[in-house]
């Protein structure tokens, strides 16, 4: 770990704020990707990043990292100024873009090992060791000596995820990591971010669309909606906030007309004439069960599944709520 | 089911259209030519006073006129032997193709000219004009050269397209057409007049570059359209021209249907 | 402080990977070397073609062209060795590879330019390298410890200053996006015009291949001192010692520009 001891806070900003000149056709106007954002996470904290496309996440977390200067506000990432201490900064840091690479495309994954080993100044014993501890919790060895270019999207999440967590940094901030990734590959890649909080005490920070990350992951959540930091708090704050509603969706063994008249539920939508029935429960005053039975009382059921929320739905319904 | 003319202008068209959206770096493709041009208008006129003011036919003017001509041309002809088809062969998506009822070899060249012929308006013309402004060109004043011009312009773009096309479709058999292509882009503008005119050449190398396509995709149209040797000479070269193209695309027919023969064969 | 081999450890182990990579596929890199010694004879060629029309251009003959040829090429050859992939960059910003480069503890310019090797570039610079050599047997020079010095101190200055080009053009790549033709106007016409004698140029072209982008002091002036010749009008001999100073203004503007184009893509004035 980073020897430095340090008692401030990971991330600090104060009004931070981010703004672009666009052309719109023929007018120029000013996009306010982010707006006057104001959190301070400690170490140690994992942090669920979530906002609809185009929110404001990735301009913040460029300004987090140094890439982008910020337009008023100030930011403190390890306690350092992004921007003029970036080199300082990347010691301490490390980011993994679900999108984009940072790996050596036609390299095998070992040798983009060595090179950032290298560029983190990582002497060889501590490179031995650490390599050889990602390797393991994040199964790398079947594939350390393919082309990056060659891999899996999930095999290559892994080794970006190991990329980043080289040279040990205090903050991991995760761009859209487990996106496109099967529900395998997702469970592994949080197990593995669990651990290593646990083991080393790094402060997570997440962006995600999948409320499945935030729930296992995250303590606490951030919800920016057209830059503006909309809610900071904990999940069941969250559900709190916006009505804890859950979707139960089942599969009937005959077409039935719709199943208005359940007390704990109200129907959503049917498709098939009526053989799958989507129903709607607030998880605060009922459990799915208790809806399951409710329905089985009037249809036979095949089978049924929880639809996961979604974070479009999430955050709409934080504005609502605001209001 | 054999496509119509009209579906080979609209490959045209769209190929036209393609080149367009690429403005700022036909800007700079001006600036590039306007470069290039004055360079080479200072050491081959500092050729032909050394020469006493006449070398094999030019004098100062006509070899502005040459070097103008040969800038303005060069966003129109492919001088590096890259073509889309050529990737597409490697990875094998030619068999969808195929698949098309339009003939591989016309539909390719189509696309080509389109973008070849858009590229005279933002940087064949305006090279043109800037180095009549600059330096002073001198074009013919008879109506035959600029009717022969045109017709040898759009041949020596259609042989481009045809030659390239040549080298994408060996790909069938070369696993890695990389050398050739490299082998076309440096011999198809040296050998195609672009750097310094044929007619400077000594004998032997004149005799070998006109023993190659290259010369009807660069050189001919540039004589013509500035009159150079006269109309006979002109005529002459467009006839040229027409066997070049013949030749070619013959032998590009021949070879997309043994092609597609050994595709059919490997399971494309 | 980190010792000089350890802060060096992170460019050499991205550039010895790069250069492994390349020298592992043997045909394409042979197809690779075997092409780039064609470019570089097909420019030898255009200006012998040249000569086979006359026996002087710009008061020099072949053989003294040949040496400020040698001097260009051979330069130019190895500047685009090392830097050549730099003004490639609007293919790192399509990629995002850039915002890769902040996350590391290296200026971002270095890591640019020890991203990549274009190991080919060495069989141009093979044919820079004979024409040099050639130049120097049978062009007249008169030997002496000046001309001893003024070679090297010119292929050195002229490494520098082509360099220096490809740094400007990435730097103006950050406005241009995919206005890499505008740079090959000065990067690569450059390079031509380093390779002619000065003395053709109108005066345009003296101004801005002879001063702004001085093409001229990396290959013509030197071979003019060297050889003695008179120099043409504005240019006057004494200059072919003034490489090293051609170099540290292209580094400048360069460098600026690089600076410029940074603070641009990052929105603000730090």
């Amino acid at each position: 770990m980073s020897g430095a001891s340090n008692s401030g806070a990971i991330i600090e900003t104060d009004g931070l704020t981010r703004e672009f000149r666009v052309r719109d056709g023929k007018r120029r106007r000013v996009l306010t990707a982010v707006d006057g954002l104001t959190v301070r996470i400690e170490p140690g904290e994992a942090v669920g990043y979530i906002g609809a496309n185009g929110a404001g996440k990735s301009t913040t977390i460029k300004m987090l990292t140094g890439i982008l200067v910020p337009t008023a506000g100030r930011v403190l990432t390890c306690g350092l100024r992004p921007v003029p201490d970036r080199r300082r900064l990347a010691r301490q840091v490390g980011v993994v873009f679900g999108q984009r690479s940072q790996l050596w495309w036609d390299l095998p994954v070992r040798e983009s090992f060595r090179i950032l080993a290298a560029i983190h100044s990582l002497a060889r014993a501590e490179e031995a060791s650490r390599t050889a501890e990602l390797v393991e919790q994040l199964e790398l060895a079947s594939f350390l000596s393919v082309p990056v270019r060659q891999l899996s999207l999930g095999q290559r999440m892994r080794a970006e995820v190991a990329a980043a967590l080289l040279h040990s940094p205090r903050l991991v901030i995760l761009d859209e990591p487990t996106i496109g990734l099967d529900v395998l590959s997702k469970q592994r890649l949080r197990e593995f971010l669990i651990g290593e909080r646990r083991l080393h005490g790094t402060t997570l920070l997440l962006t995600t669309h999948d409320m499945g990350d935030v729930e296992r992951l995250c303590n606490r959540i951030l919800v920016i909606d057209h830059g503006r930091l909309a809610y900071d708090g904990d999940l069941p704050g969250l559900s709190r906030t916006v009505g804890a509603e859950r979707v139960l969706v089942v599969d009937l063994a005959e077409p039935m007309p719709d199943l208005t008249g359940l007390d704990s539920a109200r129907h959503l939508s049917s498709e098939a004439g009526g053989l799958r029935q989507r129903l709607a429960f607030d998880a605060e005053q009922t459990t799915a069960a208790k809806v399951l039975a409710a329905v089985s009382d009037k249809a036979q059921v095949l089978d049924f599944t929880m639809e996961e929320p979604d974070i479009e739905d999430v955050v709409r319904r934080i504005y609502a709520a605001s209001r | 089911m054999r496509a119509t003319a009209r579906v080979y202008w609209r490959l045209l068209v769209a190929g036209f259209r393609r080149q367009s959206t690429y403005r700022l770096a036909a800007l700079g493709g001006l600036v590039a030519n306007l470069t290039f041009g004055l360079l080479k208008v200072a050491i081959l006129f500092a050729t032909v006073r050394a020469a006493g003011g006449q070398l094999h036919g030019y004098d100062t003017t006509s070899m502005s006129t040459y070097v103008w001509l040969s800038q303005g041309l060069l966003g129109s002809v492919n001088l590096t032997g890259r073509t889309d088809l050529a990737l597409r062969v490697k990875d094998g998506q030619v068999a969808i193709d195929f698949l098309r009822p339009v003939d591989l070899l016309a539909a390719t060249i189509a696309t080509e000219a389109g973008g070849s012929l858009f590229a005279i308006l933002p940087r064949g013309l305006p090279s043109v004009l800037l180095g009549a402004v600059t330096v002073g060109i001198a074009l013919p004043t008879s109506p035959v050269f600029y009717l022969l011009g045109v017709v040898s312009l759009l041949l020596g773009i259609v042989i481009s397209a045809a030659t390239v096309y040549l080298i994408a479709v060996i790909g069938f058999w070369l696993i890695e057409t990389r050398g050739l292509q490299m082998l076309y882009m440096v011999a198809s503008g040296f050998l195609g007049g672009l750097y310094v005119p044929i007619a400077l050449f000594p004998q032997w190398l004149r005799i070998l570059a006109t023993a190659t396509p290259f010369p009807s995709i660069m050189m001919y149209p540039i004589d013509v359209l500035s009159g150079f040797g006269g109309a006979g000479r002109a005529f002459g070269l467009v006839l040229a021209q027409l066997a070049w193209l013949a030749g070619v695309t013959a032998i590009g027919e021949l070879l997309t249907r043994a092609g597609r023969r050994r595709l059919e064969v490997q399971g494309g | 402080m980190a010792s000089t081999r350890e802060r060096l450890r992170p460019y050499r182990a991205v550039l010895a990977s790069r250069a492994r990579s390349q020298r592992a596929y043997r045909t394409s890199f042979a197809l690779d070397l075997g092409g780039s010694l064609l470019v570089g004879l097909v420019e030898l060629a255009e200006i012998w073609v040249l000569f086979s029309n006359v026996t002087t251009l710009g008061g020099m003959s072949f053989h003294q062209i040949l040496l400020v040829f040698g001097l260009a090429d051979l330069a130019f050859s190895l500047a685009d060795l090392f830097f050549g992939h730099v003004d490639t960059l609007p293919a790192f910003l399509r990629a995002g590879t850039l915002d890769a480069f902040y996350l590391r503890p290296q200026p971002i310019l270095l890591q640019l330019i020890t991203s990549d090797i274009s190991l080919r570039r060495l069989a141009r610079a093979a044919v820079g390298a004979a024409a040099l050599g050639v130049g120097l047997a049978t062009s007249g020079v008169s030997w002496s410890p000046r001309t001893a010095v003024l070679v090297p101190l010119s292929l050195v200055s002229g490494y520098a200053t082509f360099a220096a080009l490809f740094v400007w053009a990435a730097g103006l790549q950050f406005f241009l996006l995919d206005g890499s033709e505008m740079t090959n106007a000065f990067v690569y016409g450059g390079r031509y015009a380093a390779t002619q004698p000065a003395s053709v140029w109108s005066r345009p072209l003296k101004l801005v291949f002879g001063f702004f982008f001085p093409m001229a002091f990396t290959a013509y002036l030197p071979a003019v001192t060297m050889l003695g010749l008179p120099s043409p009008q504005w240019l006057p001999a004494w200059l072919g010692w003034c490489a090293p100073a051609a170099a540290a203004w292209s580094w400048l503007m360069a460098l600026l520009c690089w600076r410029w184009g940074l603070r641009h893509y990052q929105g603000g004035g730090g």
